[in-house]
């Protein structure tokens, strides 16, 4: 009977059958049209179960990510069914980093941030100087045609943490892309899948990072393999674990020593 | 039929965990109770007119994919023994309800054709000392029109569907002979006494007042024109039965949610199968609303089941 409870707005609650049949068949939709980024979540979803329960342990384990993860259920009237899209509480105290010695979280609400264009103020971002991480970023968004909002909601985890952390973990993947300098193309994209394979461990992101050169030029496929895997490589192990990064707090910070905190290497030129 | 409330606990209990048991109130708005169904499992629908054509918005770009797939390709056959079943003349007029993308006209039609192609040829090879008029008049291509061109009409309440079709029907060379109307099988916008037949092809389920789209096909059926509805059914075979629920339930929501991206309505789908009357209950909703000679031939071990009545 658990089968039907469904624990967060957009859960779906899913069989061992069903979740191998999607596995499969997105994996399959996914490689036939990489394009389809809806199968790609799929399969992230349904093939990851034991690697984000290590994530969320991670997580746990850091006063960061704890932070993160922390969620405060409603005072009154228990029971509602937590929403993952209820904006974070901490807004704008003074220079709009939130003063952690003043951690005021009404019941009802929590932490658990998400990164969307209505919770993030672009506009501020852009008068940031330059350098700083929000400054950086705004130009990633910019420089590549993204927006934030374009990630899909998660609907075959059945566990509502599980749930919340892979989808930081697709919100904080554009980030990503900007602390490793790599652009939303076809070779940006497997250097970061590379890099959040050896981080996360998500079966998805292994495939992604395995089958993603199969589609690349003979020029680009060489210089992945001299420079961009190794650095990749030696960066995914060596580096904090970015899903422990509270963002949201970091953007008047530079790029350079967020980069350097992290233990991330400047990224090689293209 | 009157509906029949049926709340509480289901009949089946084994059957009702295959139910979606999220909240109705989510998903429709002004609820109240309807009440037909075997399992007498509680689903409150209402304007399911607007829901069920939300659903087919979703599906009306990949429906023909996902039959294709979901079926196996085995509609293809259900719906040519359906025009086996109907073995219609030319000159007839067709009514399709529900035939959105066109399949069962565009069979009725070929149909029609194949007919006319044969009884020509017949004709020709008969007439031994034919006269050059004659001989021209049997090869022009057979038309038979009947209602200025229009053989079929095509009735769907969802006009993405009705798009669907008409741009198949032009994909195929069917110009003329089809035309496609947007309309509530509840209330059609037809005179009466106007159609040879009336064919709904696994449209009915949808259809909140079942007895309402049965009392206005026999209002548009000509006296002695037939009823004929393809349908999902229920399958007797206890064995044939608990592999169908598997594949259903299993296999067709991750279909729709691979293939169309769209889980929900897929998982409705196979909800509204289990709703919809069995055999003999179909049948005698069929007679209830004044049809004659009431039969049904059940296809696939009763997976789908042709309904037939006359209008006398």
């Amino acid at each position: 009977d658990e089968l039907y409870c469904r624990l967060y707005r957009t859960h779906i609650p899913t069989s061992p059958v069903q979740k191998a049949l999607l596995a499969a068949g997105s994996g399959v939709a996914a490689l036939l049209d990489p394009y389809r980024h809806d199968m790609v979540a799929v399969l992230g979803e349904t093939t990851g179960e034991l690697a984000l329960r290590r994530l969320r342990d991670r997580m746990r384990g850091d006063p960061e990510g704890y932070q993160i993860l922390q969620y405060v259920p409603s005072g009154e009237g228990g029971g509602a069914v937590p929403d993952p899209a209820v904006r974070p509480v901490w807004g704008e105290v003074g220079g709009g980093i939130p003063d952690p010695a003043v951690q005021y979280i009404p019941s009802g609400e929590r932490e658990r941030p998400r990164i969307r264009v209505s919770t993030l103020d672009l506009e501020r971002l852009g008068t940031m100087p330059d350098g700083s991480f929000g400054r950086e970023y705004l130009r990633f968004l910019d420089e590549n045609g993204v927006t934030p909002d374009s990630r899909a909601d998660v609907k075959f985890v059945d566990d509502e943490e599980l749930a919340f952390v892979i989808q930081r973990y697709r919100e904080v993947h554009d980030l990503m892309h900007t602390l490793l300098g790599m652009p939303t193309n076809m070779l940006g994209e497997v250097v970061v899948k590379w890099f959040e394979a050896v981080q996360t461990g998500l079966p998805m992101c292994i495939l992604g990072a395995v089958l993603g050169p199969l589609r690349l030029s003979a020029r680009r496929l060489q210089l992945l393999t001299a420079t961009l895997i190794p650095w990749a490589l030696r960066n995914g192990m060596n580096a904090h674990c970015l899903l422990n990064v509270y963002y949201e707090q970091r953007w008047e910070q530079s790029l350079e020593s967020l980069r350097e905190e992290l233990g991330i290497e400047p990224p090689p030129q293209l | 039929m009157p509906s029949s409330s049926r709340k509480g606990a289901p009949k089946d209990p084994e059957a009702a965990d295959l139910f979606f048991k999220e909240d109705p109130v989510e998903l429709f708005s002004d609820l109240h109770e309807i009440g037909h169904g075997s399992f007498g499992a509680v689903y409150f629908v209402s304007k399911c007119i607007r829901t069920v054509y939300k659903v087919f918005e979703n599906v009306a770009q990949k429906y023909d994919v996902m039959n294709d797939a979901m079926s196996l390709g085995i509609h293809r056959l259900w719906k040519d023994a359906l025009m086996h079943l109907m073995s219609p003349t030319p000159g007839t007029l067709l009514l399709d309800v529900a035939g959105g993308t066109g399949d069962i006209s565009f069979r009725f039609l070929d149909y029609i054709r194949s007919r006319q192609d044969r009884e020509a040829r017949r004709d020709t090879l008969s007439r031994q000392s034919a006269s050059w008029q004659e001989i021209t008049e049997a090869y022009q291509p057979g038309q038979s029109d009947t209602q200025g061109g229009v053989q079929a009409v095509v009735c769907d309440i969802n006009k993405e569907m009705l798009k669907v079709g008409r741009q198949r029907a032009a994909d195929r060379g069917y110009g003329t002979g089809l035309s496609w109307v947007v309309g509530n099988a509840e209330e059609l916008p037809f005179d009466n006494d106007k159609f040879d037949f009336y064919t709904i092809a696994f449209g009915i389920r949808n259809v909140t007042h079942i007895d309402q789209a049965l009392q206005e096909a026999h209002r548009v059926l000509k006296p002695g024109g037939r009823f004929l509805c393809l349908e999902f059914s229920r399958v007797s075979n206890p064995l044939l039965s608990r592999v169908y629920d598997a594949y259903s339930f299993q296999l067709i929501p991750v279909l729709g949610e691979v293939i169309a991206g769209d889980w929900k309505s897929y998982q409705y789908l196979v909800e509204s199968i289990r709703r919809f009357p069995d055999q003999e209950e179909f049948k005698a909703m069929i007679e209830d609303a004044g049809f004659f000679k009431v039969q049904f031939h059940n296809l696939t071990g009763g997976v789908v089941s042709i309904h037939s009545g006359f209008k006398l």
